[in-house]
């Protein structure tokens, strides 16, 4: 009995050591490259060019400035673009889809189950299907080389949606609702007012989502925008790769990088537990 | 009387705030019609007419009837037929980064939801294999190239370590290219998987794994006999949806192949195609790509539609919900058993 005891003891700790160590390797695969980056983007043309490291120089910042000061590559005109556009369509995406979970949840009328249902069905439905049919209206409409096409569609957002609405059923009774009533407070009063602050946690975990695919989508702006000043970080980062490589301070390529991630990444670490938590709330459980 | 009066209220207030529920709902649908379904049936329409651009000039529209979709599935003079190939290559890129996604997420999760090993520091694991999900998907394959490159530092150190010479190149080979679009498809998604089937088994009721214990079951018994089939919905909810992200595959391989597909093209997908043919303005072709994709992603996602609609019933009454009233992603027929309790 003992033995057999003191053999599961052993087990186990052996099991330990091996899922450790499987944690350990994820760990360092998740981290090595974007560490290498950070490395290289603290060392000179001349320094990159003598290979591989894993310690820091000193020329952080002195890239800093010269990618920051590129002619050719507008990065700080790109993060500003971007931040306007993924701010924007964060506030538009959580405000519009709370609204329509909002009027699905509470009222009652005709045809609310196939609203819902009709929402449902299109969740998945990527956007890249019918790109060539919104490219085509912009274009009519005049606007490429604009933002309204890459913000205010943000107010269909199906994901949103379901997920503002799995979270009103938790937690906000219709009592409150019908108390603002009675105070006689009008209908878009008491949603401003009354429930958009009781569904603070679902809003500040969506607008990160948004806010972060926003700042991180490639494929419908690299489409709709072409004029310089208007272009965001993931065209710039492409245009890099198709530029003439070889002339390129490689310093300044890490920095550029480093740049472009950046505010994603200053978000994930200050406020990653409630980002991790909003993974599972939308779709499972959590 | 009291069963009138209140249904009489009832009656009342629908009828004094129904037009809000619509009022509320309005921006969603003008939004959705006016970006999405308006689009979409531009996109069909113009999938049966021949419209494109030579230089300057502009050819039709003129109605071609089914002659875009007819052109896609033509071999070229190779004799190969692009539309499969790039469907093809999209598959197996997908593959390779999701085996491994979905066999390391299903272990990381069974590590982590196991009482017995009592992982320590998993706030922090969670915390670094999600991480990759959030970056710019360009920006991590531009890196990735910049890394792999010939003048990279991954070169230059195998070429100290005497593995490669300095002819070697990674762009030029199929399985390195791939490989790497694997991988970063990878290192971004299973986190993200491991959370979600973590919540899956955190979500089963912890008495039957007790239950199968107790008969003598041992872990790998538990995980086939008991986890596994109770977790078989989300995993396959994870599976199809994995699957829609796959077909749409863009970012990485058009950033790190140029949008070439290097080599030969064996790295480029169904949507780097469809790019292709968006930004020459050949409106017939990218018309009938995106009708195809439309079906396919359609057809899965109606699959993820009926597993969403099967397990989340809308409450009908609102009022008494004192409990929190969660969707739960479970088989039906052991929802009872749950009832006792642990439902947190």
């Amino acid at each position: 009995m003992k033995e057999a005891s003191i053999r599961g003891k052993i087990q186990l700790t052996l099991l330990r050591i091996i899922v450790y160590t499987i944690l350990v390797f994820l760990t360092v695969l998740c981290l090595f490259f974007f560490y290498l980056m950070i490395i290289n983007a603290t060392r000179s043309n001349a320094q990159l060019a003598t290979g591989f490291t894993l310690l820091p120089k000193g020329n952080f910042f002195v890239n800093l400035k010269n990618a920051w000061n590129d002619a050719s590559i507008n990065i700080p005109r790109g993060m500003l673009n971007s931040l306007i556009i993924a701010l924007s369509s964060a506030l538009i995406t959580t405000y519009f889809s709370a609204l329509t979970a909002y009027g699905v949840h509470v009222y009652e009328f005709k045809g609310k189950k196939l609203v819902f249902t009709f929402i449902m069905a299109i969740m998945m439905i990527p956007s890249q299907v019918s790109a060539l049919g919104f490219l085509e209206l912009m274009n009519k409409w005049g606007l490429t080389n604009n933002y309204i096409p890459l913000i205010v569609p943000g107010i269909a957002a199906p994901v949103v949606f379901f997920y503002m609405k799995q979270y009103m059923e938790s937690v906000l009774p219709l009592e409150v609702i019908d108390a603002a009533r009675v105070d006689g407070s009008n209908e878009f009063r008491t949603f401003n007012t009354i429930v958009l602050p009781m569904l603070k946690p679902a809003i500040a975990v969506q607008m990160i989502f948004s806010f972060v695919s926003s700042w991180n989508n490639y494929f419908i702006p690299a489409l709709l925008l072409d004029k310089a000043e208007l272009k965001t970080v993931p065209i710039m980062i492409a245009q890099l790769r198709s530029a003439d490589y070889s002339k390129f301070d490689m310093g300044k390529v890490y920095m550029f990088i480093l740049l472009a991630i950046l505010p994603v990444l200053l978000i994930y670490i200050i406020l990653s537990k409630s980002i991790i938590k909003g993974v599972t709330a939308g779709s499972v459980k959590g | 009387m009291e069963a009138i009066q209140t249904g009489k209220k009832k009656k009342l207030k629908s009828v004094s705030y129904a037009k809000w529920g619509y009022i509320f709902i309005a921006p969603f649908f003008i939004a959705y019609i006016v970006f999405t379904l308006v689009p979409q049936f531009l996109t069909i329409y113009n999938s049966f007419f021949e419209t494109y651009r030579i230089g300057l000039q502009q050819v039709g529209p003129n109605f071609v009837g089914l002659d875009n979709y007819k052109a896609l599935f033509t071999p070229d003079p190779d004799g190969t037929i692009l539309i499969l190939k790039y469907a093809a290559n999209t598959m197996i890129l997908w593959i390779a980064g999701a085996v491994p996604q979905f066999v390391i997420a299903m272990l990381l999760a069974l590590f982590f939801t196991s009482y017995r090993l009592n992982i320590k520091g998993q706030a922090f694991f969670k915390t670094v294999i999600y991480m990759p999900n959030l970056i710019m998907a360009a920006a991590f394959s531009m890196l990735f190239y910049t890394l792999f490159s010939r003048v990279g530092p991954i070169q230059a150190l195998l070429e100290s370590w005497g593995v490669i010479d300095h002819t070697f190149d990674f762009f030029a080979i199929r399985v390195s290219v791939r490989g790497m679009i694997a991988l970063m498809n990878f290192l971004m998604w299973f986190g993200n998987t491991t959370i979600v089937l973590m919540a899956g088994i955190m979500g089963i009721d912890q008495a039957l794994f007790e239950s199968a214990t107790i008969d003598g079951a041992n872990s790998v018994q538990v995980f086939f006999r008991v986890t596994l089939p109770l977790l078989m919905p989300i995993f396959v909810y994870c599976l199809i949806t994995a699957m829609i992200g796959g077909i749409q595959m863009f970012d990485v391989p058009q950033v790190l192949s140029k949008g070439d597909g290097v080599p030969n093209g064996t790295t480029r997908t169904l949507v780097m195609y469809l790019n292709g043919y968006l930004k020459t303005k050949n409106l017939g072709m990218s018309g009938a790509i995106s009708v195809i994709m439309f079906i396919i992603t359609g057809g899965l996602g109606g699959i993820v539609y009926k597993m969403l609609s099967a397990q989340y019933k809308e409450p009908k009454r609102h009022r008494d919900r004192g409990r929190n009233v969660q969707w739960r992603y479970e088989p039906k027929r052991h929802r009872d058993r749950d009832k006792g309790g642990n439902v947190q």
